[in-house]
């Protein structure tokens, strides 16, 4: 499958048109989406109307932008104007967002051409896509698997070459652990580094949306059209776009690099080998690998699952039945709340939002939620001193390679495992990506994540590519 | 009102005011009153999934100017989500500021020499407007109820006093005196019947210099005259609850206007647990020294500076004349007066016609100019216009502006002159020998009878002092 780098080019040059991508897009995903349930709304028209536009600006002259004609697929909790957006939830069944994310303009701008929504945990609850009301999508590379997630669908919808790239976004391992699951390059940027204007929240202070690709140029390509400061979102960072496929290629000589001992912690012997593996690979490179350990990683997970069920219960709350979506009526209002609710939440969902109500409730908010932001203090104030010895670090992204269907539902601790490694760089508010090096149980790929202080996409980016390099040579 | 003996009340008051901004809170909406409902929302103030709430800067700037107005200290400060369910709150949140406040501390001095402490004045958004069809009026037992989202967003800042109000006349008086300074401060119209202005009171009684007893809050106060009834009625009902030997359960009371009392809304046990937490979607808001010093420096005098002005210059001002300025100050009418003033109107009578005609028709004052008002006034204190033929014409140009002294010759009040007031004045006295005879003898009452007798003759076109002048001159 042709690289989203190379689609742009052909489609400038003429050597393809949009229509053509879109057309070749369309036919995949109909080959595919019925075994895998990637998309949950597939945009025929759509696509087909967005990429006539791309390709009548070719034929005026026009540079329709980076990513011209180039098919994307975006995940089901960024809104699209007069498009589906579900959330993966029967409490959105059928509601059509009245506005467009960010985001969606900007890879519209950019000559994208957006192919539908793709599946996802509910609310972006879950670590494998099984929490979609919509069903689980499985994964292109063992349809026995889960894709991971609860960016399943775009993982899927790059892996199984429907799209070369695809949007998802990431609160505690959403992009990188799918990404690892199915051998994709996956990003989750700086918090405020993308606009999350547009994106139906899970947890406000952790989400970002990121890039998925089957390589990291791409990935580099389509997080410099999505990054960059938005007026609309109050958490958006200051400073403009960095540049990011130019520096791919700058490699890691000089640079120092610390293995956290705990980003490995639990994790199975393939695993560990192919972080091994990495670290030699980086040396060759020229980069100085050294030990590290950061203890307070240990803490993520409790500390996770308590501020973003936290919030997720606040930013939920809005799904009452009143104005939007589902509603299931009652006598009264608060009965027809309850009803609604109960009725269009999955089980998942009513966890998280009564964790977090009861880690919010008087008498229990400074023994829960307000620890939890102690230790995410204590998290940050780690990071920053690792960083100030290293430039970057390395970990697994994934305690495993992708899991079998109903492995972990019945027992949500052993999920909600799956995202230790990735966790601790939500709660700092800093950047990391995934990127697929050596395979491991079932000839399944492995992800391995490097970690970079805020900012550092452009040097995460050259890390990424060192190891790439040296899987694809 | 006083209390049976031995009894205080304490009272402190939450006074929420809709700032005068010209779009939300956290959207780019019209803030505007009284708009067809629903036609001024968008994706944010719907609370629609995926938006995001960005300050609105000159909100802060209203909230800073009110907070100089009163004292406080500006402060950094931080927003919270304020979580409970209800259909006219988008979100089922409310942003609000919980802990730190952007302003802290203040007070209010009083006309009566008495000193309101501020506790804080914090920013909030306004939620929407519900409206339930039935019987009751209210949520429970509503046939159907309808949401305007018209106001959700609307940005408000809340100032709490602290418990130093001790009677229902100083709780009005503390409304009053903070509604003049948000007015003078351009940070509200205080329109308490629009909604602009609206009041919490919380209401406990003690036995003199006793501890503080139990509290219950009344919500939704929204005149002054409810304010000062509810006080009343609550007081009343604690010391007679308390005198039969019950106690008082802190809880939140309802106001009914018609039947004069309180219910109860929600007991303690019953009231919300609100899950206050820091508001991810914004960033704190720490309002530098210089963006604090403008926004002070551009605050005129406040009201009671502005009485201060005026009073100065009356002499031996009457209880009515210090009313007067009172609502001459609070409307903003205060250097439109000081010209009269200055034009040497007589000070009763410049007081008279701005509280009672120009305030009656206050949202037109723009129409009238300076120099109208000063001729007008002029014209009836020479006599060139009777009182009722003044107010008249006061009112033609409140309404359509223009020259007074075309509106009076338009409407026929041409001026009585002195030839034929004294051809009135002579004929009554022909007539009516035996008051005449009174009035020479001392009587000054039947001047007043003279004058009636003149003004209907005249069908008012007379002036009162040209009639006494003229019967003095013949006495």
């Amino acid at each position: 499958m042709k690289s989203a780098i190379d689609i742009a080019n052909d489609v400038r040059t003429g050597a393809t048109t949009a229509v053509a991508e879109a057309e070749r897009s369309l036919a995949a995903i109909r080959s595919r989406n019925e075994e895998l349930n990637v998309f949950v709304h597939v945009d025929d028209e759509g696509a087909l109307e967005t990429a006539q536009r791309v390709d009548a600006q070719i034929a005026r002259g026009e540079d329709p932008g980076a990513l011209a004609g180039v098919p994307l697929a975006l995940k089901d909790n960024l809104c699209h104007v007069g498009k589906l957006t579900t959330a993966g939830s029967r409490i959105l069944e059928g509601w059509r967002s009245p506005y467009s994310a960010t985001v969606v303009n900007l890879v519209l701008k950019a000559g994208a051409v957006p192919m539908g929504k793709t599946n996802m945990d509910e609310f972006a609850m879950g670590s494998s896509t099984e929490t979609s009301y919509y069903g689980p999508t499985r994964n292109p590379l063992d349809p026995a698997r889960v894709p991971g997630g609860s960016s399943g669908g775009s993982a899927a919808a790059v892996a199984a070459d429907m799209t070369p790239i695809a949007l998802g976004s990431d609160t505690g391992g959403s992009i990188r652990q799918p990404a690892a699951l199915c051998g994709l390059v996956g990003v989750k940027p700086t918090y405020g580094l993308v606009s999350r204007f547009g994106l139906i929240a899970f947890a406000s202070s952790l989400d970002q949306i990121g890039p998925f690709a089957k390589n990291v140029t791409d990935a580099a390509l389509l997080l410099e059209v999505i990054a960059g400061h938005d007026p609309r979102d109050s958490t958006s960072l200051p400073e403009g776009a960095p540049s990011l496929v130019a520096g791919v290629d700058a490699g890691v000589a000089g640079k120092r690099i610390g293995l956290v001992r705990e980003l490995l912690e639990g994790a199975d012997d393939d695993v560990v080998a192919a972080v091994g593996r990495a670290r030699e690979v980086l040396t060759e490179a020229g980069a100085t690998v050294v030990d590290l350990s950061i203890p307070e990683c240990r803490l993520g997970l409790s500390a996770y699952y308590l501020i973003a069920p936290a919030e997720a219960s606040s930013n939920l709350a809005r799904f009452d039945g009143v104005r939007y979506g589902l509603r299931v009526d009652a006598d009264d209002v608060a009965a027809m709340n309850e009803a609604t609710r109960t009725l269009g939440f999955g089980a998942e969902v009513k966890r998280r939002i009564m964790l977090g109500t009861y880690a919010l409730s008087a008498g229990y908010y400074d023994a829960y939620y307000g620890q939890a932001l102690k230790v995410r203090t204590q998290m940050i104030n780690a990071f920053h001193r690792a960083y100030d010895q290293v430039d970057l670090l390395l970990g697994a992204t994934a305690p495993s390679v992708a899991f079998k269907f109903g492995e972990k539902t019945s027992n949500p601790l052993a999920m909600y495992l799956s995202d230790v490694f990735t966790i601790p760089t939500n709660l700092a508010g800093d950047a990391a990506i995934s990127v697929p090096f050596g395979r491991g149980e079932g000839d399944l790929p492995i992800g391995v994540q490097l970690l970079g202080p805020g900012r550092s996409e452009a040097q995460l980016f050259a890390a990424a590519r060192v190891l790439e390099v040296e899987q694809t040579s | 009102m006083t209390l049976p003996d031995g009894w205080e009340m304490v009272v402190g008051l939450e006074v929420h005011t809709e700032l005068k901004t010209t779009t939300k809170m956290f959207c780019g909406c019209a803030n505007v009153f009284g708009a067809e409902p629903n036609t001024r929302v968008c994706a944010v103030c719907l609370g629609l999934p995926g938006s995001l709430p960005v300050l609105n800067v000159r909100a802060v700037e209203l909230a800073m100017a009110i907070g100089s107005a009163v004292h406080s200290t500006i402060s950094p400060s931080t927003f919270h989500r304020k979580n409970y369910f209800y259909p006219d709150m988008p979100k089922d949140f409310q942003i609000s500021q919980y802990d730190l406040p952007i302003n802290v501390g203040g007070y209010v001095d009083l006309p009566d020499g008495s000193r309101v402490s501020i506790e804080r004045a914090h920013l909030e958004e306004d939620t929407g407007k519900s409206t339930h069809l039935g019987a009751s009026g209210r949520i429970h037992g509503a046939e159907r109820s309808l949401v305007d989202y018209n106001r959700s967003g609307v940005p408000l800042v809340e100032i709490v006093s602290g418990p130093d109000i001790r009677s229902s006349a100083q709780a009005r008086l503390y409304a009053s005196e903070l509604r003049g300074i948000l007015i003078a401060t351009g940070a509200s119209d205080g329109r308490m019947e629009e909604g602009s202005m609206r009041i919490d009171a919380n209401v406990s009684v003690r036995h003199a210099n006793e501890p503080f007893g139990t509290r219950c809050e009344i919500k939704n106060l929204n005149s002054l005259r409810s304010l000062g009834r509810a006080i009343d009625f609550e007081a009343l009902r604690q010391i007679d609850l308390l005198n039969a030997g019950g106690v008082v359960r802190q809880e939140t009371r309802h106001w009914d206007e018609t039947l004069g009392a309180t219910s109860t809304m929600r007991t303690k046990e019953e009231a919300e647990d609100y899950r206050y937490f820091r508001e991810p979607d914004l960033v704190d808001l720490a309002p530098d020294l210089a963006w604090q010093e403008r926004v002070r420096d551009g605050l005129g005098p406040m009201p009671a500076e502005r009485r201060a002005a005026l009073a100065a210059r009356l002499n031996e001002p009457t209880s009515t004349q210090l009313d007067a300025l009172q609502v001459v100050v609070d409307l903003g009418f205060d250097v439109l007066v000081a010209a009269a003033l200055d034009a040497d109107v007589d000070a009763g009578l410049v007081l008279a016609r701005a509280a009672n005609e120009l305030a009656a028709d206050a949202e037109n004052i723009h129409s009238l100019t300076t120099d109208a008002f000063i001729t007008t006034l002029l014209m009836e204190q020479n006599g060139e216009l009777s009182a009722t033929q003044a107010k008249t014409v006061l009112l033609e140009l409140l309404a359509h502006g223009g020259d007074p002294r075309a509106i009076a010759n338009a409407k026929g009040f041409e001026q009585l002159s002195a030839d034929s007031l004294g051809d009135v004045v002579a004929a009554l006295i022909q007539a009516n020998p035996d008051e005449w005879s009174r009035f020479r003898e001392g009587d000054e009452k039947l001047a007043q009878f003279f004058i009636g007798q003149v003004m209907k003759v005249t069908k008012g076109q007379a002036n009162g002092k040209a009639v006494i002048a003229e019967l003095n001159s013949r006495r």
